[in-house]
């Protein structure tokens, strides 16, 4: 039975689309497993599953239960005659949710695996370095606080939602397939665990070189690059419906900008690659897709595909260069990228909304949730609500998500040991290694 | 410098949130956002270099 906002169609079509959202999950699990080293790949397989399993579960414990969804009891703060809704008063473990295609079971559906998808993009600047129990911890914590938070604020009506009606900033914060809530949240993480983990040992020498660490297999990140594509697909489709009041019908739009925005980036970096190497670097190439791929997530329901290519081609090249800068400039030592990616990416595609959205009635169902949390007045100042939601991510998520962190580093300490990181993660924590078969014999390499 | 840079990061989503709710129409709060995400940029810029890797252990 669809609920109030969701014909019948538009249940059945947003449900299809998040059963493709998990191939988002194992996509980004291959990339950030090829992206790592032989020795830690099936640790870092086994990692995805338990932060996918640990975020999944706290979600439905608590998590939901934080951030509700639009029309949910909240608890709203009074600011000067408006009303800020601040966090979801939900029942814990789903209870008083009726699993019956509403608009509240579908979005507790959706974000279970939103919020694992979030969780295993910091898995990726953690590689070669962070116990697996450690970073269950940390998921748990997101699952629990992070996430909930501010979905909220943006996919639950909260305060984000509602700068469109209480102070005349065009819709709201608007985001269709979680370039805030998933990417740019699951890169701040990535990027204080980086800091809290710091480097691999030999990355940076005091001479000042910085060795390159190259991943181990180029086709596990390449399969992840197409199962990404696919979970996308879902991932903005189902958050358009859902949260945006999309038509069904909208989801074609969605599709091509989204694939376009994919092939834009992967492009650029493959250009931008070859004009400085020499040749295209597959690694820079596969960030890049996934670069394009986060920043459509935004505004793919509300811009044409010529503008989806320009945010796409941006976005590989912003990617690109954020990798180098990030590794070399600024020494952070991120192995997947995910920092560059997710979070330098998925801010460009927020901005990316203010610059190019338009806000078509035959696209958005003005009678939707996205209509009575935001308000759909008119689109002049949308681009300030998005920079809102920017501040707000750097302001208040970065210093949270570190915190968070850093208290569970001090708690249970989130670095293997020096012997641990030698022999690799999958002999130190698991037992078994990735490719038992692959045995280096010292002697084979003795002249005989 | 981490504390110093943290704060730096809240004092400018401080200013951001203020303008919404002191100021009463858009231009005007566009120069509070922007000036609250020039002291965003100044705390990341702090933050940045308190996590550089001390030379001593590199290697």
């Amino acid at each position: 039975m669809p609920a109030p906002g969701l014909t019948e169609i538009a249940m059945i079509a947003c449900l299809l689309c998040i059963f493709l959202v998990p191939l988002a999950g194992a996509g980004l699990a291959l990339i950030n497993t090829g992206l790592g080293r032989s020795h830690s790949a099936a640790h870092m397989m086994m990692s995805s599953i338990s932060v996918l399993s640990v975020a999944g579960l706290v979600f439905f414990f608590c998590g939901f239960a934080w951030e509700g969804f639009i029309g949910s009891p909240a608890h709203v703060l009074n600011v000067s005659g408006k009303g800020w809704s601040m966090i979801a008063a939900q029942p814990l473990f789903f209870r008083r949710l009726a699993f019956d295609g509403s608009a509240g079971s579908l979005s507790a559906l959706l974000q279970i695996f939103c919020v694992g998808l979030a969780a295993i993009i910091a898995l990726g600047s953690g590689a070669d370095r962070w116990r697996l129990r450690a970073s269950c911890l940390s998921a748990a914590a997101l699952a629990g606080w992070t996430y909930p938070l501010f979905a909220h604020w943006v996919w639950g009506g909260g305060w984000l939602a509602q700068l469109g009606s209480n102070y005349g900033l065009g819709h709201g914060f608007i985001d269709v397939g979680g370039a805030s809530t998933i990417q740019v949240l699951g890169g701040l993480t990535a990027l204080s665990v980086t800091w809290i983990l710091g480097p691999r040992r030999g990355k940076y020498s005091a001479d000042g070189m910085a060795p390159a660490i190259p991943g181990h297999n180029a086709v596990l990140v390449m399969l992840g690059c197409l199962l990404s594509l696919v979970g996308w697909l879902g991932l903005n489709s189902a958050g358009a419906i859902l949260f945006m009041g999309v038509q069904p019908a909208g989801t074609v739009l969605i599709a091509v900008n989204t694939i376009l925005g994919a092939a834009a980036a992967a492009l650029t970096a493959a250009l931008i690659t070859k004009i400085r190497f020499g040749k295209p670097d597959a690694s820079l190439c596969a960030n890049g897709w996934v670069g394009g791929l986060v920043a459509s997530s935004a505004s793919c329901a509300f811009v044409i595909p010529a503008e989806a290519v320009v945010i796409g081609s941006i976005a590989g090249a912003v990617v690109t260069f954020a990798v180098e800068w990030f590794e070399l400039g600024l020494e952070v030592d991120d192995p997947a990228g995910a920092i560059s990616v997710h979070a330098v990416g998925g801010i460009w595609g927020l901005l990316a909304v203010g610059l190019f959205a338009r806000f078509h009635s035959s696209v958005l169902n003005i009678s939707g949730p996205a209509a009575t949390a935001g308000g759909l007045a008119s689109d002049s100042w949308q681009w300030l609500a998005q920079l809102v939601g920017v501040a707000t991510l750097l302001g208040f998520v970065l210093p949270f998500t570190y915190g968070i962190n850093w208290l569970l580093n001090r708690i249970y300490p989130y670095r293997v040991s020096v012997e641990g990181e030698r022999q690799g993660l999958d002999l130190h924590e698991l037992g078994a290694g990735a490719y038992p078969e692959f045995v280096t014999h010292t002697e084979d390499f003795l002249p005989r | 410098m981490k504390i110093l840079s943290f704060l730096l990061l809240l004092a400018g989503w401080f200013l951001v949130l203020s303008s919404l709710v002191l100021l009463s129409t858009p231009p005007s709060r566009a120069s509070f956002i922007f000036a609250g995400i020039g002291v965003e940029i100044l705390g990341l810029i702090f933050l940045f270099r308190s996590h550089a890797i001390p030379r001593d252990e590199k290697g």
